[in-house]
């Protein structure tokens, strides 16, 4: 087991955001957190990550309890996370958002630059463009190349399809399925659940802060409860779907907009 | 219009500018420059030609010294802080409150020698920037401006009601630096020695500044300044660095405060240090180009010399300058000299005047949002 979630509460004042969630992680896997907005995707990826105390619940990174450690150092333990909303650095250069993931790594780092370059060629022409004027697309690219610097044992990615079109989507995960075909273990919260459930092994369902369900992503992709929440759903629950659905597509955009800045 | 203007500037890079053109240079030739200026600044600039120009009604030399050489000192200082580190500090002036009163306190009242109390009143103020810091850093943008304003106020309102340290009265006959060099600190009617001292000041500062720049101490405070988050992501630690920011601005508020003497009169009183002095140094680093030194340094010296150039016209100029300001903000927000960064990231959004109210959405907003929807 790489990563291991035991039980995480985590509370922003006193609203509990996640209510007890476990989830487990292996070496190789391309695991998908899914779910509406405000479930606590993001939220859980943070507490991995560091950005968010816990109350209670343990993070395990390969065998060891990570949870007081600061988030800085857990870069250097093998967590590297491409951060929500992206997080380019906008007034550095392609190259240099890129070297910072590698600000605390010690040695060279150029060879995991030539390969983040070789995944992003579009990178690589774009190196000394500043990286607030890149398009969504090609930010997202730095947000991921970034987090690859850090030469991550998992690689955390949230909402990589966020504001992007249609294709680039495509484009993206294509390029995050070479990532794990090279041996990378991918964790990636999605609210493009299709694409993230395509994409992934095993997958989690969050709602309200709690695991309502966990399975194969292919099991997920036919389950009628699944469907209807988060695929465009059937005619048959019409009462819950469209509602589902507004959510998931109007408000959270422009929620997670404004939380991203 | 403001926006296809930035447009059309920012993807041009291949048009070479001064920038480039200074980065380019050899080290000799770069060298060569700064003593230029120096050397510029200690003849030319205190020179009568130039008076009759910058300063016809007042003591020129001593505009130089008290207030431009001070401001742009404070500037320089609040720049790490602000425009390096994107730390909002609305209560700057207590560190260069702190610095006056331990020349006045140490020098006067216990009798030490000026480069002592110099010595002193860097580290106290950096002791005090530490004290402040470690436990407010953890807050982000408008609240940590907040605290900081009251930090400002706290210094202030200590200093007038403890009777130890003069009061409301002050402290009046403040040591100077012994003579050196030839230059005497006793003759008041001859500002020279104390604008020479203020200007070395600036040259220590400015090279301080520029090698944290291009160090990993610079790139941190850049990537916490951009986006704090993505930087602890990155293996920054963010905290530390905010910390050490606040730190060294502490430590340069100080040495300006060290370099005040309490002016012509050699008087300081709680009152010289009050919030609008901290305005006015924000506006300094705003108005020149939030983390370019150049900038904040032209900055410093226009928003200190305008108002003492424009004195014929007496009350009208504070509202004149205050029409400037307006307009400046409006017609170029990033400043008179920003730093190519500085325009990409305003373009972002992100940042900006060093996350002035551009980072409400701290912990909490964000809870909300992700909670309610």
């Amino acid at each position: 087991m790489l990563l291991d979630i035991q039980d995480i509460h985590v509370h922003y004042g006193k609203i509990e955001a996640l209510k007890g969630i476990s989830l487990q992680v292996d070496e190789g896997e391309i695991v998908t957190l899914i779910g509406a907005n405000g479930a606590g995707k993001s939220t859980t990826l943070k507490t991995i990550s560091g950005l968010r105390p816990l109350s209670s619940g343990k993070v395990v990174f390969e065998g060891r309890d990570i949870s007081k450690m600061p988030g800085h150092k857990r870069v250097l333990v093998g967590i590297g996370q491409s951060p929500e909303g992206r997080g380019v650095f906008p007034g550095m250069t392609v190259e240099e958002n890129l070297y910072m993931g590698a600000y605390a790594r010690k040695g060279d780092a150029s060879k995991t630059l030539a390969e983040v370059y070789e995944l992003f060629p579009r990178l690589a022409e774009r190196k000394k463009q500043f990286g607030g004027t890149m398009s969504g697309g090609e930010q997202q690219m730095v947000a991921i190349g970034r987090a690859l610097m850090t030469d991550p044992k998992v690689l955390l990615l949230d909402e990589p399809s966020m504001g992007l079109a249609p294709m680039l989507i495509q484009q993206i995960f294509d390029i995050i399925k070479e990532i794990n075909r090279r041996g990378k273990t991918v964790l990636v919260v999605e609210q493009n659940a299709q694409q993230a459930l395509s994409l992934a092994h095993r997958a989690y369902v969050l709602e309200t802060g709690a695991v309502v369900k966990s399975a194969p992503a292919r099991e997920l992709l036919d389950d009628p409860q699944v469907r209807a929440a988060y695929l465009g759903g059937d005619l048959a629950v019409e009462d819950t779907a469209p509602a589902a659905g507004t959510a998931a597509d109007g408000s959270v955009d422009l929620g997670k907009g404004e939380a991203g800045e | 219009m403001n926006l296809t203007k930035k447009k059309n500037s920012s993807p041009a890079r291949s048009r070479r500018d001064v920038r480039d053109i200074w980065a380019d240079s050899p080290w000799y030739v770069r060298t060569a420059i700064y003593v230029l200026l120096f050397l510029f600044a200690m003849f030319v600039l205190p020179s009568d030609g130039v008076k009759s120009f910058m300063s016809p009604e007042t003591d020129w030399v001593t505009t130089l010294w008290d207030p431009i050489g001070l401001y742009i000192l404070l500037a320089l200082g609040l720049n790490i802080v602000v425009g390096q580190a994107g730390l909002l500090d609305l209560g700057y002036v207590a560190f260069f409150a702190i610095g006056a009163y331990s020349v006045g306190v140490l020098g006067k009242i216990h009798h030490w020698g000026f480069w002592y109390t110099v010595v002193a009143a860097l580290l106290i103020a950096a002791v005090s920037g530490i004290l402040l810091g470690a436990p407010t850093l953890r807050l982000r943008g408008d609240y940590l401006a907040i605290v900081t304003l009251g930090f400002g106020e706290i210094i202030r309102i200590v200093a007038r009601n403890t009777d130890a340290i003069g009061g409301s009265q002050g402290i009046e006959g403040l040591p100077r630096p012994p003579a050196m060099f030839g230059l005497d600190f006793e003759n008041l009617l001859d500002a020279k020695p104390f604008y020479y001292l203020v200007l070395v000041m600036i040259a220590l500062v400015i090279i301080i500044s520029v090698r944290l720049n291009q160090s990993r101490v610079g790139r941190a405070w850049t990537a916490i300044r951009e986006d704090e988050d993505a930087a602890e992501l990155m293996g920054v630690p963010t905290f530390k660095f905010k910390l050490l920011a606040f730190f060294i601005g502490a430590m340069i508020g100080g040495l300006a405060g060290t370099g005040q003497m309490g002016g012509v009169q050699g008087y300081i009183q709680p009152e010289n240090f009050t919030f609008i002095l901290s305005a006015t140094i924000l506006v300094c680093v705003v108005f020149g180009g939030s983390g370019n030194i150049p900038g904040v340094i032209l900055g410093a010296f226009i928003i200190a010399w305008l108002p003492e150039r424009f004195r014929f016209i007496q009350e009208y100029r504070t509202m004149a300058f205050g029409v400037v300001l307006v307009a400046m903000m409006i017609l170029r927000p990033e400043g008179l000299l920003p730093s190519r960064q500085r325009k990409a990231e305003m373009k972002e959004g992100a940042g900006t005047l060093g996350a002035m109210g551009g980072e409400v959405a701290g912990p909490d907003t964000e809870a909300s949002v992700e909670v309610t929807k």
